[in-house]
């Protein structure tokens, strides 16, 4: 049964406006023919996605995908950009040949998994989250989950990413 | 709300992603498009997280924003090394270890 309390309307029409939002940013990124406004656009579709994190009452994570993506992620790009910029800004054809099968590809991809998630998931809601202090220990909670149960795939990760900048420095140096 | 629009969502998301793998020739746009894909995931699995109410899903987002990170940084020196060398960074062309 619905109740007139879980349809939330508030945050329903929230997510329509950020969803919107990123499907039409999430559009500009595969359509654009300039390199620098598909990266632009690609910066509202992380915002849309932190703003949606927010929606799901994960904060940490949208505080760092914020920082991470928009703050650190974009401004690589922007450099990579920059630096391969000769041949990129005048080249008629940004797309290659397979648009043609791609877009099938793609459009039964997207017909499939909406038709197992909206059989599978049919009725499952989340959790009401309003009200003052719904998960006040949520970031305290992560850095548990962080540091007890997953501090080896940390440490795994933590190795990955110092190789990730070793590998980066050692390939784009110029000798 | 309901799990399935954020499912739904990141199902859209994935999808614009893997069309923009399959069709763009400039190889920073491919990169471009796979973080379109990466973030499609992320959003999948917090909303899960906020279904079961325990906080997995948020590490596992964190550690999958952290392999981003590092695959966009090897991916554009990457980038940089093939445009060094030939000029150009059209996927096409790379050509050579076709059979």
């Amino acid at each position: 049964m619905v109740l007139a309390s879980d349809i939330q309307v508030a945050q329903n029409v929230g997510f329509a406006i950020i969803a919107l939002t990123m499907i039409i940013a999430g559009v500009g990124v595969i359509a654009a023919r300039n390199v620098v406004h598909a990266a632009l656009s690609l910066v509202v579709v992380m915002a849309g996605a932190a703003a949606n994190y927010v929606l799901l009452s994960a904060e940490f994570v949208a505080v760092t995908q914020v920082l991470v993506y928009i703050g650190a992620v974009m401004v690589l790009f922007l450099f990579g950009v920059m630096l391969t910029r000769a041949q990129v800004g005048k080249d008629a054809e940004v797309n290659n040949k397979n648009a043609v099968v791609a877009a099938p590809v793609a459009l039964l991809l997207f017909g499939v998994l909406a038709y197992v998630l909206l059989k599978g998931f049919s009725d499952d809601k989340i959790a009401a989250t309003t009200g003052n202090g719904a998960k006040p220990q949520d970031t305290a909670a992560i850095s548990d989950l962080i540091f007890k149960p997953y501090l080896l795939p940390f440490w795994a990760l933590s190795f990955v990413l110092l190789a990730a900048v070793i590998g980066a420095i050692v390939l784009a140096r110029k000798d | 709300m309901l799990l399935n629009q954020f499912l739904i969502l990141g199902a859209l998301l994935f999808c614009m992603g893997v069309y923009g793998v399959l069709t763009r020739k400039n190889a920073v746009m491919v990169l471009l498009s796979i973080e379109l894909i990466l973030n499609s995931v992320n959003i999948n699995l917090l909303a899960f997280d906020a279904m079961t109410g325990n906080s997995d899903g948020n590490v596992f987002a964190l550690f999958i924003i952290a392999v981003a990170a590092a695959e966009v940084g090897v991916g554009l020196a990457m980038v940089l090394l093939i445009f060094r060398n030939r000029k150009n960074i059209s996927l096409d062309d790379l050509s050579e270890m076709k059979g």
